[in-house]
């Protein structure tokens, strides 16, 4: 199978609508499982209570927002160093769900902060870079529909989507880093984590939920701005969105 | 465990339905936007207008 065929707006398009309802299915089905996990499986935590539920969606949310704006500059990689149209498309679709994921962070964050520091928010290294994160997506999706031209608007974007991805590695290690009121790292790749497992396993299942359902909306949304952008292209015309 | 006693998340009902809520609220309307924007998307092409 020829994988460059793919990267083809024409070819991806069909690919797309009959991909995107596999990954809002499954995205379902692991939400649902996460949630009863979440809800009805893991126990109360002996220090918080009932509150620390609110990590199941505050972590999934907190690294999607991480994720994608690093698969958006990775795509904007590939947009200008191959000039491909569909990377810089997959840029556009994956930045308005990252941006939700981030904002979502702040506000369970906000939520969850409340009951145990006794504070919605303070300026400290996670949180202001979290919040950073927030600007550079509405920034780039600003700097898109600012200018006029696509090419142009496609390539400074990427670059934005690129120089902005410095802030990714500030935010995961900013409670390493700075003396944060922010906890530190409950799951890291290199050590042991610090949770029971269940709840491990429920904030896991949360988080593959949060993956699947943001590849199946970049998918639908893709297929949207390609059939805006190559409006009138001849392969377009008789084909169902 | 009954249902009144769930909800009230041992008094901390509103932090965390006040999350849950919002997040669910958030996917909505973004699944909502996006139809949108799908229908406007397939009415443009099918129009040839740009």
């Amino acid at each position: 199978m020829n994988l460059y065929k793919y990267a083809a707006p024409a070819t991806f398009y069909p690919l797309a609508a009959s991909l995107w309802p596999w990954f809002a299915g499954i995205a379902a089905v692991l939400a649902m499982a996460g949630l009863y996990m979440g809800f009805f499986v893991a126990p109360t935590d002996f220090q918080q209570g009932e509150v620390y539920r609110v990590i199941f969606i505050h972590v999934p949310a907190a690294w999607m927002g991480m994720f994608i704006y690093l698969v958006m500059a990775g795509y904007g990689v590939m947009a200008l160093a191959f000039n491909t149209r569909l990377s810089a498309m997959m840029m556009q679709a994956l930045a308005p769900t990252g941006a939700m994921f981030t904002a979502l962070a702040l506000w369970t964050g906000a939520l969850w902060g409340k009951p145990t520091w006794g504070t919605y928010w303070v300026w400290d290294a996670r949180m202001t870079s979290t919040l950073i994160l927030l600007f550079l997506y509405i920034g780039f999706m600003a700097l898109n529909n600012a200018i006029e031209d696509r090419r142009r608007a496609d390539k400074a974007s990427a670059l934005l989507a690129i120089v902005g991805s410095i802030n990714i590695p500030i935010i995961y290690f900013s409670v390493k880093w700075w003396n944060t009121l922010h906890q530190g790292m409950s799951v890291s790749p290199t050590s042991e984590s610090k949770m029971a497992s269940i709840m491990l396993w429920a904030m896991l299942t949360m988080t593959l939920a949060c993956w699947m359902y943001s590849i199946a909306v970049a998918l639908v949304r893709v297929r949207a701005i390609i059939a805006e952008r190559e409006a009138g292209a001849d392969w377009l015309q008789g084909s169902k969105l | 465990m009954n249902w009144a006693e769930f909800f009230s998340m041992g008094g901390r009902g509103f932090y965390v339905w006040g999350s849950f809520g919002v997040f669910a609220l958030a996917i909505v309307i973004e699944v909502v936007l996006l139809r949108q924007r799908v229908r406007r998307a397939a009415a443009g092409s099918g129009e040839g207008q740009s």
